[in-house]
């Protein structure tokens, strides 16, 4: 059974202005020891999805439809359910490691903080389980006794994800783990990652804007753009096979060195991200799409079949099937 | 060009009244000000200095508040409502130039030592740490006294002594927005000093000193007060110089709580109406308090 | 490969060289120590080329562009731009901001939040009182893609998308009509359908203005797309540079192969050890050397360098556009090189 079930996810922001639908309808699930990608540029809801799993979102959001971890609503949940399930079940972890760590309090302590907080643990078991943690993150003990600065920022990142395990939880979501990181530091954490979901059987959600990293990463990818998924699948099909003409955008933004396609031929989409205050009629990608046809300013798009075990919402899609 | 650019400013300062007005202390102190300033600007039209001379003084001495006289006399039967409305005038003029004073050499000194991060921006820091750790009151009594007693020494020890705050605010609001990549990009456009302080560095701390002055217009009025009071006054009648007046008569003594009551209500009422205008306008141009609020 | 041969061949006869780095040496003090940022280096950017200089945050390559540009003084060695020194004086170098412009990361901090887009770009043919300002504000806004450039006039950074910002700082530069444009990691914080747009632009104005750019960046990706030719940067000093597709596709310094072998397409991963580079810490010998996994494979001890590896200084590596690496080891299978 999955772990994790998104069942018509919407999330409203209210501002003064007016409502801004920031995710429109996502339904997604999880299994449990799976990873899933999920891609999408800035303001396409995918960062917004993430924190509505963990009820983090600010109070002027609504969130609607229903978030299912292990059969219990998370969306209908007790607070003090809730933080539990924060703790021992999901966590998440933050891109910009700089802001995410207490800079006046050693790593270790910080890192102990939610076992000594919840009494999972006595002082005592409570180092060992953060020397444990360090290591399985990569870090020497020792370096429970540094002060945030005393890092680098692949190090800072490496005690976000030991924060983040601290409790042992099923789940994890990143969002943009390997953002402002250089390019070794980012693999090494990216391999970090894989390794966790790989042997500790933890389930894992990631974000990005980056479809190369996902599809090193995850099992399944799913493609938001202005709040709706408009591709899911499979990882490697959809990042090398896409079906949907913005994850075809995606995929060749960041292109594979050595092809020769890609050479002296950087590839983008013309325009912008809509504004979701006033999204396109039809398919909200049209007015950006070079494939468009004349009906999809006005057709409803949804996600159609595309191939085994995949879905895109696209006309052509629609025509081929 | 120009209208256009010109409408968008008028968009920008018609905003900007619409975010000032919902402050309601802000709008409040406001009033009091524009009220009081207009009094004082018309006050010639009316009465003269006359109204402070010993010898016309016309009335009963020590007289409570009364229909005629509807704030009491003083120990020579002079108005203390018409002695208010023309001491105004000079604790007005001394609050206004002194808080520009110490804005003005605070603004330089700031800017500077925020710009220039050599030898010369270290010694202006260093200048102004030692401003700063002067008791100020009593130089400027010093400095009062020395120079002798006329508005302009009052308004110069004044704005000698209060400028070093400014200039630590403005040094660390510059150094703030230096640290901007559009200073960079500013440069690598071949921007020089004066460009930079003048087209990036001031439009960016202006809100902040805007509400800094208000702030320190009210300081000033208080310090001259309180030098009046000590002693070392202007030598024109203002509400500071009615106080030390009341207290070197025996007001007290006398019963004549008016003496003391009356210029020093004027003095809360002008400072409270400063600083509530400041702190509306540091919550309205302040981006950070705005989003906080 | 002979194909590609031909093309960098192309390239070095047919580029004169407009804008050069000889020798050169830029230091910090920091924390007390000497940090040696850019620790000799010579490079070229050639009349039409672009250059990208690859490295990780800390390998001096914005301490460099900066040189480059005249914001920052070097300790020795020196910049020349079309055959002559550069002149720090005042004068000479408000002229030379003419001939090289940049562009930052960050478009929305590159903008100050109250200009409008037309005075951020009239800021620069203000600063050097050019004649006709509206004509080219008009001319730059809409080279660099924003068309009609009068409805951009009178908006404020903060109303413009990621993409549009950046357009508006590539429209200032262009303004002062440069030779060169530095560009510091120009598409890093776009969104990812943005920034092919971004990198089309700067080929676009190679081909229509003839313009040079040094493109400072951590993405081995963006070389491919946009460069001629690659610098590899590490700890102050070019470890290799030459053609992107021989450099890209056939590194011969470890360190690019590392770099390359971390891409998320790579069959094998190197994940380089070590402590991080410090550039108040540069150590003997290869400068590399401590990180190396060549050296620490036991390919290099086979080979009989690894001595030279740890104790051996290296050449610095000079302005040719041909491929080259500052590598003992790769000496050994290229002895020309």
């Amino acid at each position: 059974m999955s772990l994790l079930e998104l069942d018509d996810v919407s999330v409203i922001y209210r501002i003064a202005s007016g409502e801004v639908p920031a995710v429109r309808g996502v339904s997604l699930s999880l299994d449990s020891g799976a990873a899933l990608g999920v891609a999408g540029e800035s303001g396409s809801g995918k960062s917004t999805l993430a924190m509505a799993l963990l009820r983090l979102l600010p109070r002027d959001a609504r969130v609607g439809g229903r978030i299912l971890l292990d059969g219990e609503d998370v969306l209908t949940m007790k607070w003090g359910r809730m933080r539990a399930v924060r703790w021992a079940e999901a966590s998440i972890v933050f891109q910009g490691a700089q802001h995410g760590l207490n800079p006046v309090r050693r790593v270790g302590d910080q890192i102990a903080e939610p076992l000594l907080v919840h009494n999972l643990a006595k002082p005592d078991a409570a180092r060992k389980r953060v020397a444990e943690l360090l290591e399985q993150v990569g870090l020497p003990a020792w370096r429970a006794r540094s002060y945030p600065h005393e890092l680098s920022g692949g190090q800072r990142q490496r005690v976000m994800i030991a924060m983040a395990l601290a409790c042992s939880p099923r789940l994890i979501i990143a969002d943009e783990p390997t953002t402002a990181l250089d390019v070794m530091v980012q693999a090494q954490v990216l391999t970090l990652i894989k390794e966790l979901v790989a042997e500790h059987g933890i389930s894992l959600i990631m974000i990005s804007h980056d479809l190369s990293v996902l599809a090193d990463v995850c099992d399944q990818l799913a493609v938001m753009y202005a709040g709706r998924v408009v591709e899911h699948g499979p990882s490697h099909e959809v990042f090398h096979d896409a079906r949907h003409p913005y994850s075809r955008a995606l995929a060749a933004a960041f292109p594979t060195v050595g092809d020769p396609v890609s050479r002296l031929a950087p590839k983008g989409l013309g325009g912008d991200p809509p504004d979701p205050m006033q999204l396109p009629t039809g398919c909200s990608f049209h007015p950006r799409c070079p494939v468009a046809l004349d009906e999809c300013a006005t057709m409803d798009v949804e996600l159609w079949a595309a191939g085994a075990g995949r879905t895109a919402a696209c006309v052509h899609v629609q025509e081929a099937s | 060009m120009t209208s256009p650019a010109a409408a968008r400013r008028r968009l920008a300062l018609s905003r900007f009244w619409a975010d000032f007005r919902t402050h309601r202390g802000g709008m409040a102190g406001l009033v009091t000000l524009v009220v009081a300033v207009a009094l004082a600007l018309v006050a010639p039209l009316f009465i003269s200095a006359d109204v402070t001379s010993v010898v016309s003084g016309t009335g009963e001495r020590w007289a409570p508040p009364s229909l005629s006289e509807p704030f009491g006399t003083d120990e020579s039967g002079r108005s203390i409502l018409l002695m208010v409305w023309w001491g105004s005038r000079t604790s007005l003029l001394i609050g206004f130039l002194a808080a520009l004073l110490s804005v003005v050499i605070g603004l330089v000194v700031g800017v500077a030592a925020g710009h220039f991060r050599g030898w010369l921006g270290g010694a202006l820091m260093r200048v102004t740490d030692w401003f700063l750790v002067l008791p100020s009151l009593v130089t400027a009594l010093v400095l009062a006294a020395i120079l002798g007693g006329s508005t302009f020494t009052i308004i110069m020890a004044i704005g000698i002594t209060t400028w070093p705050a400014t200039a630590r605010l403005i040094r660390a609001q510059t150094l703030a927005v230096e640290a901007r990549p559009y200073i960079e990009r500013s440069k690598a456009l071949g921007a020089g000093h004066w460009h930079i302080t003048t087209r990036h560095v001031l439009p960016n701390v202006a809100p902040l000193l805007l509400a800094s002055t208000t702030l320190e217009v009210a300081s000033a009025i208080v310090t001259e007060s309180t030098l009046a009071f000590l002693g070392a006054s202007a030598n024109k009648t203002s509400w500071g110089t009615m106080l030390r007046a009341s207290y070197d008569f025996g007001a007290a003594t006398q019963g004549a709580w008016w003496y003391i009551l009356i210029p020093g209500l004027a003095i809360l009422a002008v400072v409270m109406a400063f600083t509530l205008v400041g702190r509306a306008l540091e919550a309205v141009l302040n981006p950070r308090l705005r989003r906080a609020a | 490969m002979t194909e590609t041969q031909a093309a960098a061949e192309a390239v070095s006869t047919t580029r004169p060289t407009l804008l050069e780095a000889r020798d050169l040496h830029v230091e910090f003090a920091s924390r007390g120590r000497r940090a040696r940022a850019v620790d000799g280096v010579n490079l070229a950017i050639g009349a039409g080329e672009i250059v990208a200089l690859v490295g990780e945050s800390g390998c001096g390559k914005t301490t460099l562009a900066r040189t480059l540009l005249g914001l920052e003084r070097p300790t020795s060695g020196e910049v020349r731009y079309g055959g002559n020194v550069l002149d720090y004086r005042s004068k000479a170098l408000k002229a030379y901001r003419r001939q090289v412009q940049l562009v930052l990361q960050d478009p929305m901090g590159s903008l100050n939040p109250r200009q409008t887009v037309y005075e951020a770009v009239a800021e620069g043919p203000r600063i050097h009182g050019l004649p006709d300002e509206r004509e080219v504000v008009t001319t730059a806004l809409s080279r660099a893609g924003l068309r009609p450039p009068d409805r951009f006039f009178l908006r404020y950074p903060h109303e413009l998308s990621g993409g549009q910002r950046q357009r508006v700082v590539i429209a200032g530069a262009l303004a002062l009509d440069p030779k060169v444009l530095i560009a510091d990691e120009p598409v890093a914080s776009l969104d990812a359908s943005v920034r092919g747009e971004i990198l089309a632009l700067l080929l676009r104005l190679r081909a229509d203005l003839g313009l040079s750019a040094l493109v400072v960046t951590h993405d081995l990706g963006l070389a491919w797309n946009i460069a001629d030719r690659v610098a590899v940067m590490y700890l102050g000093r070019i470890v290799e540079s030459g053609p992107v597709e021989q450099v890209l596709t056939a590194p011969r310094h470890p360190y690019t192969q590392a770099l390359m072998s971390v891409l998320p397409e790579s069959p094998e991963r190197v994940v380089l050890t070590g402590e991080p580079p410090d550039p108040t810490r540069i150590p003997g010998g290869c400068r590399f050397h401590a990180r190396c996994q060549v050296l620490a494979s036991g390919k290099a001890a086979e080979a009989g360098v690894d001595g030279k590896c740890r104790s051996e200084l290296l050449q610095i590596l000079p302005a040719v556009p041909e491929a080259q690496a500052a590598c003992h080891y790769a000496a050994l299978s290229q002895p020309g090189a």
